[in-house]
């Protein structure tokens, strides 16, 4: 959908998969849905929540395809107890650069299977996948909002809350003192029928809004500064009460809040924004989160939305992003002393043996992403023996000498 | 009511967008393509997302006769959507295999087949509604692609026949003059923006067309505009002119 957010999906050729739109197959019984990869997750949520189905995993847009959700191994709020979207597929079909059609699954091609989870769609073009839904009695979800007074606060929030499907904080980054890394947990549970108001069991299926609203022109650059931020982030903050809140909310507000809002990355102005999202394993995370906010404290950079949570355990493979610790997801407004701050951070994360999320990265250096992810070489090695010409490349993957 | 739609030609875009246009409405599909297994996406796709019946039909412009594709139909239908089209290398006058296939696929083949079809309609006493896609191109011939033109032009006249000789017959025909398309067909053609239409526009275009009982329409209103003015220039200009 040409939706990611740094250079992986360009280059000077584009393979636009949208032309493969078709829904292939749907087992009723066990929920394996198969799919050509160019179907989005906004189209599968139209067609199965209505069924009583909903995606096993899903980032914070459903304005992704199913293809690019594999290719970028997708995590959304509920990693910790069900892992990342390839966790969920079955299969997949592969054009490789040789020309063939490969089925790979766990047990058929299988080193190709496990090169292309999170594989940045380095080797070879996704033709289609089998993948499963999860049953859901509603289209709703049971909420309950924790305020969390500061960082230690906030990362014990999210371990003690880990039960729960699904956890999430945002977390006010501004704040200083013994406010530091507060934040608001967020978590969700699939809610069952009896828990919802009359209202919302007149449609307990209900789909989400098909119509978006478009955010209509550039807002100036300076729009998200410290103080807009700042401002912001307090009003967000209180508006939650202390105690806790209970609550019944349609999946569409808790998984998909900015899809309401067409282009809404134009609220940073014709410069635009990257993110920049790390992982940091549980031993040194807090002093790695630490140091990492202070950094942006002492910088004077504001990000606007700043997100934390908890990944479980998932085992080295290749270029797959999420390992057992804390990821932070941070929101910037691009500007001259952006690129030289983020190298700082870079830093930070490396010596706390973090990494970056490839989705998402637009600008790490090939050195730092070949000593952050282990397998990087032996991932280059046998896309080498795959690909040996490096047909299919990209920006990003030029960048990170994948291809040398 | 559930009709029974058939789309000749299934596995171009816009038949595919109309396919689910009308898949929507709960109506039944029987979609026609030059291979079974090139048919089976469409039809698992329509089944899947809309909980339609789908029959796939295999009929190759080319080879097939329309006889055969009528006797394997499970009945008449209410609507007919006959969507193949080829549009070939643009200059093939030195290509007789290139240019007959352009003539075949555009004109006779789709002639012969709504023959076919209107007869076995009045036969059976069947109003029914027939649309054909035609082109702007065979609105003047011009030498960009003249063959494929002439073919599209021979198409909407036969069209303009059909509709008058079905009238009396309850046979109603709408003739559609889409313009350009993003699709298959022209993809990597630089195409302008405003006179370009998506293949769901296309499809709602003739949609509203059979539910309003339309003659000819052109998808993007500019279009009749342009051609009405490309038709009269005088052909003392229009020879020398490079379109």
């Amino acid at each position: 959908m040409g939706r990611c957010y740094g250079d992986s999906a360009l280059s000077e050729h584009i393979v636009d998969t949208r032309s493969l739109h078709h829904f292939l197959d749907f087992d009723s019984n066990s929920g394996l849905l198969t799919v050509e990869s160019g179907v989005t997750f906004d189209e599968i949520l139209q067609v199965f929540v209505p069924r009583g189905w909903f995606l096993p995993v899903t980032p914070g847009t459903r304005f992704v395809t199913a293809g690019g959700a594999l290719a970028s191994d997708v995590h959304g709020k509920n990693h910790h107890k069900e892992g990342s979207f390839s966790d969920h597929v079955l299969w997949f079909d592969l054009y490789t650069a040789s020309g063939q059609k490969l089925r790979c699954s766990r047990s058929e091609n299988a080193e190709l299977f496990q090169l292309s989870l999170g594989g940045m769609g380095l080797t070879g073009i996704i033709l289609a996948l089998a993948f499963y839904l999860k049953p859901i009695e509603t289209a709703f979800i049971r909420q309950h909002t924790v305020r969390c007074e500061n960082l230690d606060d906030t990362m014990a929030g999210l371990e003690s809350y880990g039960h729960w499907t699904n956890s999430v904080a945002w977390l006010d980054c501004m704040a200083g003192g013994k406010a530091f890394g507060r934040s608001i947990l967020m978590l969700g549970e699939s809610a069952k029928l009896q828990e919802l108001s009359a209202r919302q069991a007149s449609n307990p299926l209900k789909i989400h809004s098909t119509k978006g609203i478009p955010f209509p022109f550039d807002m100036p650059s300076y729009t998200l500064n410290r103080f807009t931020v700042q401002a912001f982030n307090q009003v967000y903050f209180h508006k939650h009460p202390k105690g806790g809140q209970d609550s019944v909310v349609h999946y569409e507000p808790f998984y998909y809040p900015l899809d309401k809002v067409l282009d809404w990355n134009r609220i940073y102005g014709k410069r635009g924004f990257t993110q920049y999202q790390l992982v940091i394993p549980h031993q040194d995370a807090r002093k790695g989160l630490q140091e990492v906010l202070e950094l942006l404290a002492k910088r004077r950079m504001s990000s606007f939305l700043t997100v934390l949570k908890i990944f479980g355990d998932q085992p080295e493979n290749y270029l797959r992003f999420p390992k057992s610790g804390f990821t932070l997801t941070l929101d910037f407004g691009i500007s001259a002393s952006l690129w030289p701050f983020l190298n700082e951070l870079d830093r930070v994360v490396e010596q706390y043996g973090g990494r970056l999320y490839l989705t998402k990265d637009v600008r790490m250096s090939a050195d730092f992403f070949r000593r952050t992810y282990p397998q990087a070489q032996d991932f280059m090695d046998k896309l080498k023996e795959l690909d040996p010409k490096g047909t299919f490349r990209s920006l990003q993957s030029e960048r990170l000498a994948i291809h040398r | 009511m559930k009709k029974n739609i058939l789309i000749v030609g299934a596995s171009s875009d816009v038949a595919q967008a109309l396919a689910r246009l009308r898949a929507e409405n709960s109506h039944n599909l029987w979609l026609t393509g030059r291979s079974q297994e090139a048919l089976q996406p469409l039809l698992a796709d329509v089944k899947i997302r809309y909980g339609v019946e789908a029959l796939g039909f295999v009929y190759d412009a080319e080879t097939s006769r329309p006889e055969s594709l009528l006797a394997a139909l499970p009945g008449l239908p209410d609507e007919v959507y006959v969507a193949m089209g080829y549009l070939g290398n643009p200059v093939c006058i030195e290509n007789p295999m290139e240019s007959t296939r352009i003539m075949t696929v555009n004109f006779s083949a789709a002639v012969l087949l709504m023959n076919a079809m209107v007869q076995a309609l009045i036969k059976e006493k069947k109003p029914a509604i027939l649309v054909g896609i035609s082109s702007v191109a065979g609105d003047r011939g011009r030498k960009s692609n003249f063959i494929y033109g002439a073919a599209k032009a021979g198409f909407s006249t036969y069209l303009d026949g059909l509709r008058n000789f079905g009238y009396a017959h309850g046979i109603h025909v709408v003739t559609v003059k889409p313009g350009f398309i993003r699709s298959k067909m022209t993809a990597g053609l630089p195409l302008p923006a405003p006179l370009t239409a998506s293949p769901q526009q296309v499809a709602k275009a003739m949609v509203k067309a059979v539910r309003k009982r339309k003659g000819t329409v052109y998808v993007l209103p500019i279009w009749e505009i342009i051609m009405l003015v490309i038709r009269n220039i005088p052909d003392f200009i229009f020879k020398k002119m490079n379109l």
